[in-house]
This record gives C-alpha cells, sequence and structure tokens, in this order.
C-alpha cells in the first residue's frame, strides 16, 4: 500500500468522486479517495427519487443514476479508493490516519487534502421535545434508508416534524409504501422545503403541512403512541390552548442538515459560524494551506448538481496545490447585508484570471429582488431576481476585470419586497 | 368546476386557479409566466408523475425502480401494487427492464447496480 498521495480526497459521496476526477484531468495522477461506506455514491444512493441533474445533465435522474454517472467516470481513470475505511485524524501537515479491517491502523500523507465528508442530519437531542424514549422516532434520512435500502417500512401511521425535502420525499415514499402519514408540522410560517417538493410530496396525497406549529410532546413507553402538536408564535414559542393530539406509531423528524466538521476542526480548519463550515476562498481552500473543502460539508446544498461544481472547483485547486504548491493571493472579505444568512466564499483572491461565481442564502422570501455587489458606497454588479426564497442557495456571477479593481470588503446587498 | 394548483415551474409558486368544462380548460387565472399557464393546463386535465420505488432482490437488499415514462397520478397506487409482487435476481445494470408494461406503453427500470 502506498502511504504518499498528491490528492487525498476525505469522503467518496455526491462531492468526493466529481472532485477527484478533476483533479486527475488537471493533471495530478495520484489521486485517493477514502470512503467509510462499503460503496461510492453516499446518501445519493437511498434518494431514490428522480429530480437530480435537471441543470448538469438536463434530464431528471434518480440519486443512484446520477451518482453512477460519475463512477463510470471515475473507473476511466486510474484513481485510488478505499471503501470501508474511516478517516480518524488529520492534522494540518496533511497527515491522515484511517482504519479499516484489512490494514487496521494505518498512515497517509498527502500533499493536499479535500475535505468532502458532508453532513448529518439534527437529531431530536437537539431539539429538546419533552417525553420518554419510545421506538418509533427516526430522523427522515434514516427511515429513507430503511425503505429504500434495507426494505422495511418503520412505521405506519407518522408524523413528520420539519418540513425540510427529505421529510417531504419521505411522506410520499410512506405513503406509497402503504403507511398513513398524518401531518407535516412546521415550525416556521414557511416551507423549508422546495415548492415542487410540497406539490408533489404532500398535495398529491392529501398530507396536512401545519405551519408555524410544532411537536410539544411525544408519547409512548415502548413504542410512539401519539404526539400533541402547538401553534408557536411569532417568536416559536408554542401557544397555550392550541394543542391538538394526534395518533401515530412513528414520527420522522427532518429538522436540518449539520456539516461534519469534526476532522476539519482537528487540522485546525477555521469554520464559518454562517455556513458551519469551513471559511474558504473562491478555490476551496480552507484556512489551512492545502487542505480544501467542498460540497454538504462546506455548505448545506439543495441541488446536487452545485454540489457536483463547487467539488470540481476544489477538486482543480487540489491538484494545482499538489503539482506547483501555494499561489500568492491578494485578499479581500466578502459580507452579507440585512436579510442575508451567508456569503461563500468568506473572502476572495483579487489577483485572478478568472470570473468567480458567489453563493448566499437569503432569511426571508424576497419579491422583485434586486442583489447588489458593493464595494463601500460603490455599487460593483447589481442582478435582477424575480424571487429570492430561503430554501433555495442563490448564486450571482462576478467577472475576473471586476474583481481587479476592488479592494476593502465586498458586500452582497439587497433591496426589494419583504415578505 | 373550478381548480386550484400550486405551480411548480419556478420557486415563485404561483397559485393558478382553472375552469373546467366537460374536461376542457376554459379559463386559467393566477400565472406570472407562460410556463405555468401550461403546466396548469396539462396538470388539471391529466396529471402524471414519473413513479420512483424499489423492489425486492433474491439476494438480499432492494434494487431501485422508475417507470421509463410518467404514468397518471390516479394509478400510482394501482402500479405499486403490481411492483411490490416483483422480485429480482440479481445481477440488475442501471437502465435494464424489471418489468415490460407496468402500465400502458410504460417499463419499469432499474436506477441501480446490484
Amino acid at each position: 500500500m502506498k502511504d504518499n498521495y498528491g490528492v487525498v480526497v476525505i469522503g467518496g459521496g455526491a462531492a468526493g468522486p466529481a472532485t477527484a476526477i478533476k483533479a486527475y484531468d488537471c493533471g495530478e495522477k495520484s489521486v485517493l479517495i477514502i470512503e467509510r461506506d462499503e460503496q461510492l455514491g453516499g446518501i445519493l444512493n437511498q434518494c431514490i427519487h428522480n429530480g437530480f441533474g435537471l441543470t448538469r445533465f438536463k434530464e431528471s435522474l434518480t440519486g443512484p443514476e446520477y451518482a453512477d454517472r460519475f463512477i463510470k467516470e471515475l473507473e476511466k481513470r486510474n484513481i485510488e479508493v478505499m471503501t470501508e475505511t474511516t478517516v480518524l485524524s488529520l492534522s494540518a501537515d496533511k497527515k491522515i490516519t484511517a482504519i479499516n479491517s484489512q490494514c487496521g491502523v494505518f498512515t497517509i500523507f498527502a500533499k493536499s487534502v479535500v475535505l468532502a465528508m458532508g453532513c448529518r442530519e439534527r437529531s431530536r437531542g437537539a431539539l429538546n421535545i419533552p417525553g420518554s424514549r419510545p421506538a418509533g422516532i427516526f430522523s427522515a434520512g434514516a427511515a429513507q434508508k430503511f425503505v429504500n435500502i434495507k426494505g422495511f417500512l418503520p412505521g405506519k401511521n407518522v408524523v413528520i416534524l420539519g418540513s425540510g425535502d427529505i421529510g417531504l420525499i419521505m411522506a410520499r415514499r410512506m405513503t406509497l409504501e402503504g403507511a398513513k402519514v398524518k401531518a407535516v408540522c412546521e415550525i416556521m410560517p414557511y416551507s423549508s422545503g422546495l415548492t415542487r417538493n410540497i406539490v408533489q410530496c404532500l398535495d398529491d396525497f392529501g398530507i396536512p403541512l401545519y405551519l408555524s406549529h410544532t411537536i410539544t410532546k411525544i408519547e409512548g413507553k415502548e413504542r410512539v403512541t401519539g404526539v400533541v402538536v402547538s401553534k408557536v408564535d411569532e417568536n416559536k414559542k408554542p401557544i397555550s390552548g392550541t394543542e391538538i393530539h394526534i395518533g401515530c406509531d412513528t414520527v420522522l423528524f427532518s429538522v436540518g442538515l449539520i456539516p461534519e466538521n469534526e476532522l476539519s476542526k482537528e487540522a485546525g480548519v477555521e469554520l464559518s459560524p454562517g455556513t458551519k463550515g469551513a471559511v474558504v476562498d473562491q478555490y476551496r481552500e480552507t484556512s489551512v494551506k492545502g487542505i480544501f473543502a467542498c460540497g454538504n460539508v462546506l455548505q448545506v446544498h439543495d441541488l446536487v448538481d452545485f454540489v457536483s461544481e463547487e467539488a470540481e472547483i476544489a477538486g482543480k485547486s487540489a491538484a494545482e496545490y499538489s503539482l506547483s504548491g501555494e499561489k500568492i493571493k491578494n485578499y479581500i472579505a466578502t459580507r452579507g447585508g440585512s436579510g442575508i444568512s451567508y456569503v461563500l466564499p468568506q473572502k476572495i483572491d483579487v489577483n485572478t484570471e478568472e470570473d468567480i461565481s458567489l453563493y448566499f442564502r437569503v432569511r426571508l422570501t424576497i419579491r422583485n429582488a434586486r442583489v447588489n455587489l458593493k464595494c463601500g458606497e460603490n455599487i460593483i454588479a447589481t442582478y435582477k431576481k424575480p424571487i429570492l426564497v430561503p430554501s433555495e442557495m442563490q448564486k450571482v456571477k462576478l467577472s475576473a476585470t471586476a474583481l481587479n479593481n476592488i479592494s476593502g470588503e465586498l458586500s452582497v446587498e439587497l433591496e426589494g419586497d419583504k415578505q | 368546476m373550478k381548480k386550484e394548483l400550486t405551480c411548480i415551474e419556478c420557486p415563485k409558486g404561483c397559485k393558478i386557479s382553472v375552469e373546467l368544462n366537460d374536461g376542457i380548460v376554459e379559463n386559467v387565472r393566477g400565472y406570472d409566466c407562460l410556463r405555468g399557464k401550461k403546466y396548469a393546463e396539462s396538470e388539471v386535465v391529466c396529471p402524471v408523475r414519473v413513479l420512483t420505488t424499489t423492489v425486492r432482490c433474491s439476494s438480499g437488499g432492494m434494487v431501485s425502480v422508475k417507470t421509463d415514462k410518467p404514468v397518471k397520478k390516479s394509478e400510482l397506487f394501482d402500479i405499486m401494487k403490481r411492483i411490490n409482487g416483483i422480485t429480482l435476481d440479481s445481477p440488475v445494470k442501471i437502465g435494464q427492464i424489471v418489468k415490460k408494461d407496468i402500465a400502458k406503453g410504460v417499463n419499469l427500470v432499474a436506477t441501480c447496480n446490484k
């Protein structure tokens, strides 16, 4: 087994294979992917619904089909893949300690590392819902794995907390498999899922969506027997007297995703409070030289097409670093104005010849929006958008020429009709 | 008859109302663009969906499958019943026909390798 590589990609899910392919195609022929599952593709393998790849491939693929497009490309190249292998630690000098059942614990040295570990679901523990600990409580993703990979239906009468896309997809999936989904509760006054999923997963099957509602109690001792659902006020506090009881044997949580950054922290990578992922520049390089990040470990995406795009940026940059070392950079910071929860990249090297894209998320729905990129009082660029919604990541492009003339901070500001 | 629906063509999610007379679209209101109008017209007359689900594999686990064309929304549960009776033997390849004519003129195809 080799112990030195040009580029090591940690994670072989949606982002990892695209990263490795791009790094290889950019001239770095020593590329390794480390994946803890038994196969590549990550969570795409259990996302058997369609709608993937509309931007990239102009067709509606299922998750496994989308993953397979990249795995086929990977197999055409001499890229090494270690599956069923878990990375235990990562240091700032890019020493990776990993474990698998064939080699035991072993060490690998990389010239550059790409973090592509993805994210995990927020759990019940993070929400502080009172009640005992009966069987029948699952994250939406865990339920998805039971149904789609293992072939078990986790319950027959279901209440879903959170209107994230995975929860909506599971509402339809369990309904098709014969379960009764009694309600989807969303604490916010708007859904956090895509409109398409509200219509095709809930409306199609007459499943009620309770906005501004949350579960305030889970009942049952051995198995869930029901939940109490309450309306919440504008501060998301339950309103006394609004309680309704719903009998059910299963509760699914679809309440958000958190980038999985344990390894990043260990390597000393600076994290952003806005994205909960690494602070990066437009090359997706983190605060630690030669360590890059992409995909859901960097920012939680709603469309896999954008994960692939980001993975390719990181793959190209990682190859350039391993082949020719660190560039000389001249950074400016980016910032989100009022109504924006984050902007990525958090810093931009203005010594660039390439156009860049800025990604951001809004906190509220804004119609007839103007997105202004400002440097002090100067407006560098303006983009008109008919609508901006919190559930969709936004992207605007900025030319290298415009960047070359910027000094100071670049701010993304919004104008429009707030709702 | 009047039908209300939410457009899925873009994040605006326009609320569109369509008046139907004997299955013929007479009046469409509330759309912001032509894509929305087109969506509403076809959605009220005959809503169709691509069905994605799984079938059991004799060697264990599941094989993900889809209909190779959209099927009528009203037939989804009948088609599910037919699909749930199928067991596959590995190897299975992406794109392989799992069941011909699972609905009229529509095949069920595998979406993963197993």
